[in-house]
């Protein structure tokens, strides 16, 4: 006995085994309990509760649903939100944070220290404070009674923010956005294996081809989900008490928009200042030499190097980002999360729903960071002439 | 830095000329930006100071001018913000408390506590006298269950026993991830990838409120208690992915050379490995305690009566909740003298050290 603990294979695999064994025990336990718990409650387990009615309406949705939503639907409707948040939220982060980013990189005192007071000021505050303070600022616009349209075509008042919009089906704007992710995923896929290889003129076409294309799918996507009997178009105008036609923005969503991205947008902003100091002083400068201008030094040069320097920080930031839109359920906008906990509430199902709620998680996040991942293989500078 | 010839200082004035007046491009976005701040500033000092209304009790001054901010809801209800339902009577020890708490963190930040020895007594022992205050019941102070503390002292008290439990757990699990045993570091990293990927929210969710369901019924305990180790694994995980990053970066010399002079494995981690990994990972890590004090807000989404919850119920009467706004911006301006302060200390921390740059 003790000559086999001796043996250092012996030693080590007794150990791994208890180990992996120990968390599995720790595991199995858990779910033992929550079954014998589960039957004296007399639930039972399983799935079928998806087809059952929720008896509860949610507050925005992209697709229809007739009057019974079953918790399958409410369920889709919630990741569909969830996507459709991190959809508006990330690239509007993206470009306050290259806004900001730039300015505090610019030479210019005054843009440095305003960048600087933006990017102090809000990274310095919890997010769910900055959604509460937005969602406040939104519910005191004016009533619709009293709110005004700017333009003829836009009203910002307390119940939501009344712009022009297409009388769409909600699932046919998701597919078309589906449609371009997709499109950007070929592109992708493309620029490494064929168009570095072939005549750039040719790439240049074909790329060109692949973008109307995108675009051609995403006009045909809306025209195939027009709602009928209603024209294209749908401006909100004033009638009665409230607004009619157009799209509305409810005040939940605003808040919701407004908080992540200009949260979001103060951490890209850092990030992308540090690709910028990243960059050796001696590319500008060969730039210059060149005679290139200003603006073509900026965007042929530093904008493309400091966002292949900063890629895999900024593919962290956005996984990170994504998972902080679940704070969208402090003002009650029905997300991913929120569906799920108002679940668990009603159905009492909570093994399955926690476990569709971690996978969802990790199905969308892993996502994101393979498809950026691609992204960053695609453009990372190859070769060792610039060293960073 | 072999050019000893360094440029003459600029002057005052040649200074303000290069960086805000240096060609027409940069003078009009200089004018045009200062412009706009100033606009801003304007309203936000005529919002916030000259319309004002300031003084205790003055609701309704407050209801007959909507041109300024209301500060009297501060001045009025400070008290429920940051002791929320705490006995009023004891509440200079809910005060104490977090003075007490507020010392150590400063006490950290200067080097002489900075030893493997040190730290973690300071800590533990501004955490016991915190707690031994809060929670009373001997020494001739009336017991106060922690049902009923609330507002900043909670936060204080989730944010402090947090990093206690999660620095040590940060540090096995990343030892656990770097083992040479190969399954050992596969569990593990599955473990951490998973728990990183969730949302902290979920995370907090499923201790409050899903865990009771799994757990016998002597482990279920407080649910204060379950979010906080709920929340001390989400914290563990990111911050043990530091640690790995701080020991990833050392020199593997290092180990070697421990090795060859034949100390054991527990030495070579207390004596070279940590120390120098946490010197790496100093930066990021200040990062992940500032990350971590920001999102404690968070329970106020599962029902704690933090200091967000504290200060949406003392707005949330019906004779003040016109100053929702006021009392937002009180509770930023309350969390960013706190997050400002331990970033900027990062910041010269990052600077000092000389981290990156060597």
């Amino acid at each position: 006995m003790v000559a086999l603990l001796k043996n250092r294979h012996v030693r080590d695999g007794a150990l791994q085994a208890l180990f992996v064994g120990s968390i599995l025990a720790v595991l199995a336990a858990l779910a033992i309990t929550a079954k014998t718990n589960m039957d004296a409650q007399g639930l039972t387990g399983g799935f079928a509760f998806l087809e059952r009615a929720t008896g509860w309406r949610v507050g925005f949705s992209l697709i229809e649903t007739d009057a019974t939503l079953t918790y399958a639907e409410a369920i889709l409707i919630g990741v569909m939100n969830s996507l459709f948040l991190g959809a508006i939220t990330l690239p509007l982060a993206t470009v306050i944070g290259i806004t900001v980013g730039v300015m505090r990189t610019s030479g210019n005192g005054m843009a440095e220290l305003l960048g600087a007071i933006y990017v102090e000021t809000f990274r310095n505050i919890p997010m769910i404070l900055q959604l509460l303070f937005w969602y406040t600022v939104l519910l005191a616009m004016p009533s619709p009674r009293e709110a005004e349209l700017l333009l003829g075509s836009v009203a910002l008042t307390g119940r939501g923010f009344y712009v022009p919009g297409l009388n769409v089906t909600g699932g046919s704007v998701f597919a078309g956005f589906v449609w371009i992710a997709l499109m950007i995923a070929v592109i992708v896929r493309l620029t490494p294996r064929r168009w570095r290889n072939i005549d750039t003129t040719r790439a240049r076409h074909e790329k060109r081809a692949v973008w109307l294309l995108a675009l051609l799918g995403f006009v045909v996507a809306l025209w195939l989900g027009r709602i009928s009997n209603t024209t294209l178009t749908s401006i909100p105008e004033a009638k009665g008490l409230n607004f009619k036609g157009g799209v509305r923005i409810s005040p939940e969503l605003m808040a919701c928009i407004l908080a992540i991205s200009i949260y979001g947008g103060s951490y890209i902003a850092e990030i992308i200042r540090a690709g910028f100091n990243a960059i050796p002083k001696g590319q500008s400068e060969a730039g210059k030499a060149l005679g290139l201008s200003v603006w073509h030094i900026f965007s042929r040069i530093r904008l493309p190097l400091a966002i292949r320097i900063v890629m895999p920080t900024l593919i962290n930031q956005y996984v990170w980002l994504f998972k902080a839109t679940t704070v969208g359920i402090a003002v009650s906008f029905t997300d991913f999360f929120m569906v799920i906990s108002t679940s668990i509430n009603q159905a009492g199902q909570t093994m399955e729903l926690i476990f569709m709620l971690m996978g969802g998680f990790l199905i969308i996040n892993y996502s994101i960071a393979w498809v950026l991942n691609r992204v960053n293989d695609a453009i990372k500078l190859k070769g060792t002439q610039l060293r960073i | 830095m072999s050019d000893t010839s360094f440029p003459a200082r600029p002057s005052v004035f040649g200074n303000l000329k290069t960086r805000y007046f240096n060609g027409p491009v940069n003078s009009t976005v200089t004018v045009v930006l200062a412009a706009l701040a100033l606009w801003v500033l304007y309203g936000l000092a005529n919002w916030a100071l000259v319309h004002a209304v300031w003084g205790v009790d003055q609701g309704d001054a407050c209801r007959a001018n909507r041109d300024g901010a209301c500060w009297s809801i501060i001045a009025t209800r400070w008290r429920i913000v940051l002791f929320g339902l705490y006995p009023f009577e004891e509440q200079w020890r809910s005060g104490l408390a977090c003075l007490i708490m507020v010392v150590v963190a400063v006490l950290s930040c200067v080097p002489w506590f900075w030893s493997a020895r040190r730290l973690p007594i300071l800590w533990v022992a501004g955490f016991t006298a915190f707690y031994i205050l809060m929670r009373g019941g001997f020494f001739g102070l009336p017991e106060v269950v922690e049902r009923n503390w609330g507002g900043l002292a909670l936060t204080v008290f989730i944010f402090s026993a947090v990093c206690l439990i999660g620095m040590p757990l940060a540090i096995c699990f990343a030892l656990l991830r770097q083992s040479s045993l190969p399954w050992v570091a596969r569990a593990m990293g599955l473990i951490i990838d998973t728990i990183r990927s969730l949302p902290l929210l979920a995370i907090m969710f499923t201790f409050a409120i899903v865990l009771p369901f799994a757990l016998p019924e002597w482990a279920i305990g407080e649910s204060l208690y379950r979010v906080i180790i709920g929340y001390s694994l989400f914290f563990a995980c990111y911050q043990a992915e530091i640690i790995r990053g701080g020991i990833q970066s050392l020199p593997s010399g290092q180990e070697e050379a421990a090795k060859a002079l034949g100390l054991g494995y527990w030495h070579r981690i207390g004596y070279i490995i940590l120390p120098q990994a946490f010197r790496n990972a100093l930066p990021p890590t200040i990062n992940q305690f500032v990350i971590t004090f920001k999102e404690t807000t968070l329970v106020t989404i599962i029902g704690f009566f933090d200091v967000m919850t504290s200060g949406r119920t003392a707005s949330g009467t019906a004779d003040w909740s016109f100053a929702t706004l006021e009392m937002y911006v009180f509770l930023a301006l309350l969390f960013f003298v706190f997050v400002f302060s331990l970033s900027r200390y990062g910041a010269y921390l990052e600077r000092r050290l000389g981290v990156g740059t060597r």
